[in-house]
């Protein structure tokens, strides 16, 4: 127990590399506009241009630079994957902590309310609030952010009922502290590494969701998007494979790192589960 | 208890993982167990006593805890060098063992007639008729009432109390020459207890049984042990027989821990019956019901306190004792409203709290602290030990570095070094946690404080020290106190009245020697009857 979390985390091989990988994406996707200057969207060459030839991974049927398109898309699935996740996480927490602290008929409302959403397949509830909200970054944020919530209300109810009985918290109602107080300030904080885990995990869902609508065309039209770049290119896939092979490998592998990033932090901030 | 003997364990040495607070849990340890004698171990947590077991038994969590060196000798065969094969038909057959809680040492999907069935089958060749018939007659021999039920009840079905009794059988069913018993009394309740031990010791007799018996608490070697071994940190510190070692022990540690029993004789009181009223509770009731909800209908209703009425003077300490279920911390989490009672009133300094809402007792609440049972789950381990004790008088409007000052002097009140304060919980043991719990109530100067089982998790030498802690402090500041416990040794010790709780009502209330002296009610007889040792009064020294 002594040692630190970092001393934990780096020393899970899976998790360093992922970790590493990850800092790429994010250093190449906030460097796009310097590395890759100007509209992601313009044509700089010959279409079907082959990878690793003048272009670094060659160009698209109309001849735009699809390496600059995967630099400028990272940008994209990071921003949506990040705002939806700390929207739906932030929603799911505060829902699941009022409905397990205080349990009740607040908990039955609030848990009959998840569920109406867990009923919808979330994917086609996504695409019906992205067509009629119109497709946005905002939009699409948000439809991800509403599909997403449900399982971390329910996560972190368990969470703070099963917290709420340490006798901590009771103490902590002896001393005449007020339930907010109590919320936030004694069981969040010892309720937050399952929270964390979820969340991380919850970033490679998604970009996964936004990949997927930005391929059915619901993109946002002024943003360049890995899933736009699969879509475009599907057409072509068997004389140019690099359209839909280059992004759809930079989504493998983006999806790939967070996961593991997250299976390391939660063996991480778990250590007991993985003793023994 | 002459020839040689059954069992002898030479110079055993089991080694602890790295990462331990020490090197061995066991050290050149070096005992013997005779046939018919019960041979109890007794040391503190931590003291390697069920290691002890384990490595007799070969039940070791290999690889992290593993014998390094030493013997055990069972008819002249050494058990450590036992193959696997061999261990399987010596364990349960030869040498049985009773486990500390039955609940998770029998498989709960199956019939207890089947579980004890299959130590049958296992080792002997017996048709099912008359293996049947040998469990029947067993489970009547440990005094179960209608075996045929039992036979066929699932573990869950049937109460601690039974499901010790069933072990037992299961133990005892291939006649073994040697049982041993790892604390199998101390999950259950004292009456159940002394059912139990008097239990052992007559089939320990019939059958002439050889028994090693580990427990912690005194009262119970004071009870059934023919010799007693003491360990503490993995070294055998003195062995003898029972009169020896419990009323003229040899080694200091032994009569450090003796000297921490506390005594059955009631404490000499020293308050004035004239001190006004400070708690009244009238007529509280509190029924549980399961399952309630939108789409469910409660099903089952437990009454877990009835209708108790309550007076306690100001400076006054009322223990409320009785076993598990009685409703004795129902009660007291009504009166501190921690639960929400059905009916009732309680009146603390003439102001009747239960005509407040939750939020307008918040500020009321100071007046009221409580002390919680477990030292490991009643401080959050996320915060310093100064924040812990200062988060109340904060919460009630005191400047933080005032407050934070102040929690650093209660430190000191109940004899932490007031260095430790900006330390997290899990850096301490459990008794100096029970401080920082104690420190955390005291900080906002209660009249009344409410003790739940504040020292049952705790060994008994530090038992002692934060019992006398208690009382120190209750003395100094003439605290009101309301005392709950299952152990009528800690009662005599610190209460000035008793009220004794059962099925939710008090049955009997009265000043501590009264009712120690001449109890008015059967049940009370029944629980001072049930107190193990409670004809051995511990010498002092």
């Amino acid at each position: 127990m002594p040692q630190s979390f970092w001393h934990r985390f780096l020393r899970n091989r899976p998790a360093a590399i992922g970790l590493a990988f990850l800092a790429i994406v994010v250093v190449v996707s906030l460097g796009a506009p310097v590395f890759f200057a100007g509209d992601p969207f313009r044509i700089v060459g010959k279409p079907f241009l082959p990878p690793f030839g003048v272009y670094l991974f060659g160009t698209d049927s109309l001849g735009r630079d699809i390496a600059a398109g995967i630099a400028h898309g990272g940008r994209t699935s990071l921003m949506v994957g990040l705002v939806a996740t700390i929207a739906a996480v932030s929603a799911g927490t505060l829902l699941g902590a009022f409905a397990g602290f205080y349990r009740g008929w607040i908990d039955d409302a609030l848990m009959r309310f998840t569920e109406f959403f867990q009923t919808i397949p979330t994917f086609l509830f996504a695409i019906v609030l992205v067509a009629i909200m119109s497709p946005s970054r905002g939009s699409i944020v948000l439809a991800i952010a509403v599909i997403s919530w449900p399982p971390i209300a329910r996560l972190v109810r368990g969470q703070f009922m099963a917290t709420r009985e340490r006798e901590f918290v009771q103490a902590a109602i002896c001393l005449g502290m007020t339930d907010a107080a109590i919320i936030f300030r004694q069981i969040l904080p010892n309720v937050l590494s399952p929270i964390i885990v979820a969340g991380s995990l919850m970033v490679a869902t998604a970009i996964l969701i936004e990949a997927a609508l930005a391929f059915l065309g619901l993109g946002d039209p002024n943003a360049m998007s890995w899933g736009f770049m699969i879509g475009a290119g599907r057409s072509f896939l068997r004389d140019a494979w690099w359209l839909c092979a280059i992004p759809g490998i930079a989504i493998l592998l983006t999806v790939l790192s967070i996961n593991l990033v997250g299976e390391g932090v939660n063996d991480a901030l778990n250590p007991r589960l993985r003793t023994l | 208890m002459s020839g040689s003997p059954l069992l002898a364990v030479h110079d055993l040495n089991v080694a602890l993982p790295a990462w331990a607070d020490r090197e061995r849990a066991v050290s050149d340890l070096s005992i013997e167990l005779c046939r018919n004698e019960i041979v109890c171990v007794v040391g503190e947590s931590g003291s390697g006593k069920s290691v002890l077991a384990r490595a007799i038994m070969g039940l070791l969590p290999a690889p992290h805890v593993h014998v390094t060196g030493g013997s055990v000798l069972f008819d002249g065969e050494d058990l450590l060098q036992a193959a696997p094969e061999r261990m399987r038909a010596v364990r349960g057959a030869r040498i049985a063992m009773v486990f500390q809680e039955p609940m998770t040492a029998l498989n709960p999907l199956m019939t207890i007639g089947r579980q004890i069935d299959e130590m049958l089958e296992i080792h002997l060749a017996l048709g099912a008729s008359e293996r049947r018939a040998r469990i029947l007659a067993l489970l009547e021999e440990v005094r179960l009432a209608d075996p045929e039920r039992i036979l066929r009840a699932y573990p869950h079905e049937i109460s601690g109390g039974q499901r010790q009794r069933a072990m037992i059988a299961m133990a005892l069913i291939l006649e073994p020459a040697i049982l041993i018993a790892d604390e199998p009394t101390t999950a259950l309740d004292v009456t159940t207890q002394a059912q139990i031990l008097a239990l052992i010791k007559e089939l320990q007799r019939k059958h002439q049984t050889g028994v090693l018996f580990i427990t912690h608490d005194f009262g119970v070697v004071a009870e059934i042990a023919d010799r007693v071994a003491v360990m503490r940190h993995g070294v055998l510190v003195e062995i003898g027989t029972a009169a020896q070692v419990l009323n003229a022990p040899r080694h200091e540690y032994t009569r450090s821990l003796i000297a921490a029993v506390p005594a059955l004789a009631p404490r000499a009181r020293h308050v004035m019956d004239a001190a006004p009223v400070l708690l009244e509770v009238r007529g509280m009731t509190k029924t549980f019901a399961g399952g309630a909800g939108w789409f469910s209908r409660a099903e089952r209703r437990v009454p877990a306190v009835k209708a108790v009425e309550l007076a306690l003077r100001r400076g006054h300490t009322l223990g409320l004792v009785g076993e598990s279920g009685s409703g004795k911390s129902t009660l007291a989490r009504c009166i501190i409203r921690l639960i929400e009672p059905d009916a009732g009133s309680v009146h603390l300094a003439g102001i009747d709290l239960s005509a407040l809402t939750r939020r307008e007792l918040r500020p009321h609440r100071k007046h009221i602290q409580m002390v919680f049972q477990d030292p490991y789950g009643s401080l959050n381990p996320r915060m310093t030990v100064v924040r812990l004790i200062a988060q109340g008088p904060i919460t009630h409007g005191v400047a933080v570095p005032e407050a934070l000052a102040r929690a650093r002097e209660l430190l000191q009140l109940v004899r932490l070094d007031p260095a430790a304060a900006d330390r997290f919980p899990h850096e301490f043991s459990g008794g100096q946690r029970q401080r920082i719990g104690i420190a955390r109530a005291l900080a906002l100067k209660p009249d009344l404080l409410v003790a739940d089982e504040p020292v049952s998790a705790l060994d008994v030498s530090v038992q002692a020290q934060v019992l006398q802690l208690l009382a120190d402090i209750r003395d100094r500041l003439a605290l009101t106190m309301l005392f709950i416990t299952h152990d009528l040794r800690v009662a005599a010790q610190v209460c000035d009245e008793i009220a004794v709780m059962r099925q939710g009502e008090i049955v009997e209330t009265g000043p501590t020697a009264s009712v120690f002296a001449d109890p008015q009610h059967a049940y009370t007889r029944e629980l001072l009857a049930a107190v193990p040792g409670r004809n051995w009064v511990p010498p002092r020294f």
